[in-house]
């Protein structure tokens, strides 16, 4: 270990904070170092000082009941006294009436269809999983990682393909939830586009066409095979995208 | 959670960490009186958010609150002090061997020392006052700081070097 890489250590080490393996290559070099051994020294010196100066400040006797009294104060205040809500209701009941029949009557005047509602739900899927630092619950370019993860998670197994040779890798997979069930999420990679496929199965048991739509500046392709509703999200253009369902839809033979 | 058993429970598992609230809160600003402001700030934000509190670690969950506090005061107030940190990546270490630290320790009394915690820059102050003060580990300090774990340990290091020539130099 070279001065420079244990300098930046020392401290962690002091503190007991480095994994056993770093820990004995520091207590190697500060053995052989005298320079490294005594900034370890001073760095412990400096510890054990501001630890024993009592310099930590106790909170003044009386700072305990003002706070508490405020606290207080600020939970007596908090449920809604009972005309209060009765006033609240008086404004809001109107609202909730006009918004029941709003939403009682859109279907007939051109409201969302299953499909667009769906739609909207996997491009928010999408999104949410690429905002949410939660893209993948297991990480693994592997299938055989990826797809045995979701046993006893779900009640049917997504099919798993490895496409890395045609240039989308596998990034990993993740439970979601749409239409309202738990849902496989796959997500590959290509370049820099991810892409959400959502698995899920389906009430028919044949199969149907691919349907592209776009939303948001996101490709949509959706399809039902053998059973199993598939969801296909991404930013990337839509000629790849369409490339990239076909091959999910019919994998190249693996060579053994 | 309603009313009384929200305040019950509050009391129990908030109240208790009154003096780590303060210490952080004193380090921070420097003085007691705003110290105490800001303490109750806290609380009392801590009150209304206590239907989202999750984990176990009350403590760090109060004290991320009290430096969220102290910094948007600071930051109102003294702002010249957050611009006071300067680029900790290219600023390397440069241990100082040649000047040990024993004898200005063995003369440097309680109040030199506070004296010289109180001219840190602020990330460094917080990152001792955490650690040595509130023992806290490096993965409590990263949660409460909202930093990686190794800028834990490199503030850490650069902290213990300035109060080494803090108190070498005086």
């Amino acid at each position: 270990m070279e001065c420079e890489n244990a300098q930046s250590l020392i401290d962690g080490y002091l503190d007991r904070e480095l994994d056993p393996a770093r820990s004995l290559e520091v207590e190697d070099h500060l053995r052989a170092c005298g320079l490294c051994s005594q900034s370890y020294k001073d760095h412990q010196g400096l510890r054990d000082a501001v630890k024993s100066a009592e310099v930590y400040f106790k909170a003044p006797t009386d700072l305990e009941k003002r706070v508490q009294r405020a606290v207080r104060q600020v939970a007596k205040a908090e449920p809604a006294p009972r005309w209060r809500a009765w006033s609240w209701i008086r404004v809001t009941a109107p609202l909730a009436a006009a918004a029941l029949v709003i939403i009682t009557l859109l279907p007939y005047f051109g409201g969302l269809s299953q499909e667009e509602l769906l739609t909207r739900d996997v491009v928010s899927g999408h999104i949410r999983s690429l905002m949410a630092d939660h893209l993948v619950d297991v990480a693994s370019s592997d299938r055989h990682t990826v797809k045995p993860w979701f046993n006893g998670k779900l009640d049917f197994s997504p099919p798993v393909v490895d496409l890395v040779a045609m240039g989308f890798p596998l990034t990993g997979g993740r439970l979601d939830y749409l239409n309202n069930r738990p849902v496989a999420a796959l997500i590959y990679q290509r370049d820099k586009h991810l892409i959400n496929i959502f698995v899920w199965p389906s009430s028919k048991t044949g199969g149907t066409a691919v349907t592209t739509t776009a939303r948001q500046g996101y490709n949509v392709l959706h399809w039902t095979d053998s059973g199993l509703n598939y969801w296909v999200v991404s930013d990337l253009e839509r000629n790849q995208l369409e490339k990239f369902v076909e091959l999910l839809k019919a994998p190249p033979s693996r060579s053994p | 959670m309603e009313g009384k058993d929200k305040l019950a429970r509050f009391e129990q598992t908030v109240l208790p960490h009154l003096d780590a609230a303060y210490n952080l809160a004193r380090w921070l600003t420097r003085n007691q009186h705003d110290a105490e402001d800001m303490v109750q700030e806290a609380y009392l934000r801590a009150f209304r958010f206590f239907n989202s509190f999750r984990g176990v670690d009350a403590r760090s969950w109060l004290l991320s609150i009290v430096r969220n506090c102290c910094y948007s005061w600071l930051q109102q107030n003294r702002s010249h002090e957050l611009s006071t940190m300067f680029d900790e990546e290219k600023h390397s270490v440069n241990a100082d061997a040649s000047n040990p630290a024993d004898l200005a320790l063995q003369s440097a009394d309680h109040e030199m020392l506070v004296k010289a915690l109180d001219l840190l820059p602020l990330e460094f102050r917080e990152a001792v006052v955490l650690r040595d003060l509130e023992g806290l580990s490096y993965k409590q300090i990263a949660e409460i700081a909202n930093i990686p774990t190794g800028t834990v340990m490199s503030r850490l290091a650069r902290a213990r070097e300035r109060l080494k020539r803090i108190l070498c130099d005086r």
